[in-house]
C-alpha cells in the first residue's frame, strides 16, 4: 500500500510541481471517505430521503458528544483502560468505538423520532425531520458548550473537518484513512450482503413486508449505517462535505445508468474522482483566480503563488461540477441528448416535407412555391443531405426528385392521404381542415401503421380530396 | 354493527364458523385511519378456487380491505386467516399485487429485476439472484407476453406493460391466493385480455384471486363471485345471486352518511380521552 502511494505521488508530481506525500494522503483519505458515503447515499437518493442525509450529519452530534463524554468518564474513573503511551490523549481507539456506537444509535433514534413526530403530530415527513434534527443538533451544541471545560472538542473541526492535517509526516498510514477505509469496506460488505433486501425495500416496501422482509427494520439499519458513515467521514472531510458526498455522487450516478449495481459502482467512482479533482483544484485554482488582482492594495504582500483553498470545499465544488456535466451529457436523460434528438427529428421532418412538396409539384405539374422567406438551418441542412443522398437533383435552378427520391416521397404521401381518409371517416372534420393534422402525423406513421390504416379503410385508392393514394 | 368495534382477539370457538379451507377468512374486522373507521365489521369467507371481484365506490375501503388482510394496515379489531392460519405463518401462499402507482417507476431496475423480486423469499437472505432465478423470472415474463421487454428500464414501459410486470412478479411468488389492487386500471385492451387469461389459468390451477375492480360492466364476464363493499359489506356471493340492481344501488347509492357521522364522533371523543 505504501509503495502504491509512492507511485501515486510520482504521477501527480508530474501534474503539479510541489505535489508531496501529504497531498497523496489527502486525496486517498478524501476518496475513501467520499466512497464510503456514496454507498448509503445512493439508497437515500433512491428513497427520496436526501434530506435525511443532511439531518443525520447534524443529529449525530449529541450522540458522539455523549458517547465521548461517557468514554472519558469511564476512563477517568478507571473502568476502562487508557492508552498506556499517552494517558491524557483525548481520542484513542476506545473513544472512537464509543463514538461510532453513539452515532449509530442516534441515527436510528432520528429515524424513529421523525416517524413518531410525523405520525403523532400529523405533519408531513420533512417537517417532522426539520423539528427533530434542529432540536437534536441544538442539544449537541449545548452539550459541547457545557463539557468544554473538562474535555477539548472543537466544534469547527466537526463542521469543516481537517483534511489538510491528515498526515503527520511519519511513514505510517494515517488514522483517518484507516477509519474511512474500514467504513468503506463495511459499507461495501453491507450493500453486497443485503443487496436484494435493500433493493426491494427501497423500491417496494409494501411487497418487501408481505414477503417477510421487514422494510422498517432495513430503513432503521440504513439510517444507523448512514450516521456511522457520517461520523467516520467527519474528521477528515467535515460535516458539510459529508452531506455533499452522501447525495451528489449518488444523484450524478442515477443520471448515468438504469441499473442499481452500476449506480452504486459509478457513485463510488465519481466520489473518488471528486477527491482527486477537488484537491488539484484546491492547489491550482486560487493562484490562477487571484492573479488578476495581484496589484490590488488589499492583496499587497500576499504570496499569490502559494495560495490554496480548502480541499473539502473544492471536493464539494468538484462533485457539483460533475453533476452538472452529467446533467448535460447523460446518455438517456441528458440535456444534450435530448437537444440532439429534437434536432435530428426536425431535420427528418424538413427533409420529408421537401420530398412531399416536390412530389405534389410533379403530380399537378405546376410549380408550388417551395418556401417563402428565410429557410431555417434545419431546412437548408435537409436539402443538402437529400442532394448528397441523391434523392433530389438541382437542375436549371429547380429542385427535382430522382427515382429514389420519388420512391421515398410516395411513402410519405401515402401516410398523409391515408390519415386524411381515416380522419374523414371517423371524425366530423371539414375537408379543408384535414391537411393540417395529416401534415403533422404523416412523419410518425411507420409501414406497419400505414398498412393497418389501409386495411381498416378497405385499401382506398383516393383520399377525401379525390387525389390518388400511392402504393408503398 | 350497533355494538361498535370488538375486542382484538376473538375467542377460538368464534372461528369455527369460518371454514379452514377458505383462502381468506375475515372475522369481524374493523379498520380505522387516524382513529376514524373506514371499514366496519367485515365478516367474510372467500370461496376457494374462484375469481372474486371486490366492488364498491371510491373511498369504500376496497384497498384498505386488502392491505389490512396482509397486515400492511393495522386492524382496529377482528382477525384474518388465510387457509385457516395467521398471515405471518402462510405468507408464501399469499400473493399481493399493489396498485401500479405505489412505486417509483424511475427506480434503476429493469423488468426482469422486478419480476425476480417475487422470488426473493425463496432465494433467502444473503444469497444473490443467480442465473437459475433469472431464468425463472424470465419464464413468468414470457407468460404475460413481456419477454421482449426484460431488459427495459421500467419507466420505459407503457402503463399496461408495467401492470403485466407486476402480474408476472405475483405469479413468480407461486401463491395459492392472490390479492390484486386494481390491476385493470389504466391498461390497454391487450393487457386487459392478458390479465383475464392469467386469472382464468390461475383458477384452472385451483387457485383463488380477489381483485379490486372498477368496471361494473365486465364483472360478470371476468369473475365468478363478487364482494360488494361500502365501508361495510353490502353483499357477497356468486355473481348470479348477488350482482343485482338492488344490491348495486345499496352499494353505490348514498354514501351511508350515518356510518360516516358515527366515525367522526368516535374520532372526536377518542381524541379527547
Amino acid at each position: 500500500m505504501l509503495a502504491a502511494t509512492d507511485i501515486f505521488t510520482a504521477s501527480f508530481t508530474w501534474l503539479i510541481d510541489d505535489w508531496g506525500k501529504l497531498d497523496t494522503w489527502i486525496v486517498i483519505t478524501g476518496a475513501l471517505a467520499a466512497m464510503a458515503c456514496a454507498i448509503p447515499g445512493s439508497f437515500l437518493v433512491l428513497r427520496r430521503q436526501s434530506m435525511m442525509g443532511d439531518a443525520l450529519t447534524h443529529t449525530v452530534l449529541p450522540g458522539i458528544v455523549a458517547a465521548f463524554l461517557l468514554s472519558h468518564y469511564l476512563k477517568t474513573t478507571g473502568w476502562i483502560s487508557t492508552d498506556p503511551a499517552d494517558p491524557h490523549k483525548a481520542f484513542d481507539a476506545t473513544s472512537y468505538t464509543f463514538m461510532f456506537g453513539g452515532a449509530l444509535l442516534t441515527g436510528v433514534l432520528t429515524a424513529i423520532l421523525t416517524e413518531w413526530v410525523s405520525r403523532r403530530g400529523g405533519v408531513e415527513n420533512s417537517a417532522a425531520l426539520g423539528v427533530v434534527y434542529t432540536s437534536m443538533f441544538a442539544v449537541g451544541l449545548l452539550t459541547i458548550r457545557l463539557a468544554a471545560d473538562s474535555v477539548h472538542i472543537d466544534p469547527d473541526c466537526v463542521l469543516y473537518g481537517n483534511l489538510e492535517s491528515v498526515w503527520g509526516g511519519s511513514d505510517q498510514v494515517p488514522r483517518a484513512a484507516w477509519v474511512s477505509g474500514g467504513c468503506l469496506v463495511f459499507n461495501i460488505a453491507m450493500a453486497g450482503c443485503f443487496f436484494k433486501e435493500l433493493r426491494i425495500s427501497t423500491f417496494d416496501p409494501a411487497l418487501a413486508t408481505t414477503l417477510g422482509i421487514n422494510a422498517t427494520l432495513i430503513d432503521y439499519a440504513l439510517m444507523g449505517v448512514t450516521a456511522a458513515t457520517a461520523v467516520a467521514a467527519f474528521e477528515s472531510v467535515g460535516n458539510i462535505l459529508v452531506i455533499a458526498m452522501l447525495i451528489v455522487p449518488a444523484a450524478t450516478a442515477h443520471l448515468l445508468t438504469d441499473r442499481l449495481w452500476v449506480m452504486l459502482l459509478l457513485a463510488a467512482i465519481i466520489a473518488a474522482s471528486t477527491a482527486a479533482i477537488g484537491h488539484v483544484m484546491a492547489l491550482s485554482l486560487p493562484p490562477v483566480l487571484m492573479a488578476p488582482f495581484a496589484e490590488q492594495p488589499l492583496l499587497s504582500g500576499v504570496p499569490i503563488d502559494s495560495l490554496d483553498a480548502s480541499t473539502s470545499g473544492m471536493m464539494a465544488a468538484a462533485a457539483g461540477g460533475l453533476f452538472v456535466a452529467a446533467l448535460f451529457l447523460a446518455p438517456r436523460h441528458g440535456v444534450l441528448v435530448r437537444i440532439g434528438h429534437r434536432f435530428r427529428l426536425s431535420i427528418r421532418i424538413s427533409a420529408e416535407d421537401l420530398l412531399g412538396t416536390l412530389y405534389r409539384q410533379d403530380e399537378t405539374s405546376r410549380d408550388i412555391p417551395l418556401q417563402t422567406g428565410r429557410r431555417t438551418f434545419a431546412q437548408r441542412y435537409a436539402t443538402w443531405r437529400l442532394r448528397r443522398q441523391r434523392l433530389i437533383l438541382h437542375s436549371s435552378g429547380q429542385l427535382e426528385l430522382t427515382a429514389a427520391g420519388r420512391h421515398a416521397a410516395r411513402k410519405l404521401i401515402r401516410a398523409h392521404r391515408l390519415w386524411e381518409s381515416y380522419m374523414a371517416r371517423h371524425f366530423d372534420v371539414p375537408a379543408d381542415h384535414l391537411h393540417e393534422t395529416a401534415h403533422k402525423v404523416e412523419h410518425y406513421l411507420d409501414p406497419e401503421l400505414r398498412d393497418q390504416l389501409a386495411h381498416e379503410l378497405d385499401t382506398p385508392d383516393t383520399d377525401p380530396h379525390g387525389r390518388e393514394i400511392p402504393d408503398d | 354493527m350497533t355494538d361498535g368495534p370488538q375486542t382484538a382477539t376473538p375467542p377460538p370457538d368464534e372461528h369455527a364458523r369460518h371454514p379452514s379451507s377458505a383462502p381468506l377468512a375475515i372475522h369481524d374486522m374493523t379498520v380505522a385511519y387516524h382513529r376514524r373507521p373506514v371499514l366496519w365489521d367485515i365478516d367474510y369467507d372467500a370461496p376457494p378456487g374462484k375469481l372474486t371481484a371486490i366492488v364498491g365506490p371510491n373511498g369504500s375501503g376496497k384497498t384498505t380491505l386488502i392491505k389490512a388482510a396482509v397486515d400492511l394496515v393495522p386492524r382496529a379489531s377482528g382477525d384474518v386467516r388465510f387457509f385457516g392460519s395467521a398471515y405471518h405463518k402462510v405468507r408464501h401462499r399469499v400473493g399481493y399485487v399493489p396498485q401500479r402507482g405505489s412505486v417509483d417507476w424511475d427506480f434503476p431496475v429493469n423488468a426482469l429485476d422486478v419480476v425476480a423480486m417475487g422470488l426473493y423469499k425463496q432465494i433467502g437472505w444473503f444469497r444473490p439472484v443467480t442465473r437459475r432465478y433469472r431464468d425463472q423470472a424470465m419464464h413468468y415474463l414470457e407468460r404475460v407476453g413481456m419477454a421482449d421487454y426484460a431488459a427495459r428500464q421500467i419507466s420505459q414501459l407503457s402503463g399496461g406493460q408495467q401492470q403485466r410486470v407486476f402480474l408476472a412478479r405475483a405469479l413468480s411468488q407461486q401463491a395459492d391466493v392472490y390479492l390484486m389492487d386494481e390491476p385493470f386500471v389504466g391498461v390497454d385492451a391487450a393487457t386487459e385480455r392478458a390479465i383475464v387469461v392469467i386469472l382464468q389459468e390461475l383458477r384452472e390451477a385451483g387457485k383463488s384471486a380477489l381483485v379490486v375492480h372498477h368496471d361494473l360492466q365486465t364483472v360478470p364476464e371476468y369473475f365468478d363471485h363478487v364482494l360488494l363493499l361500502n365501508m361495510r359489506m353490502v353483499a357477497t356471493g356468486p355473481i348470479s345471486d348477488v350482482f343485482t340492481p338492488e344490491n348495486l344501488r345499496a352499494t353505490y347509492g348514498g354514501k351511508l352518511a350515518l356510518l360516516d357521522q358515527v366515525g367522526h364522533r368516535m374520532t372526536l371523543n377518542q381524541g379527547r380521552s
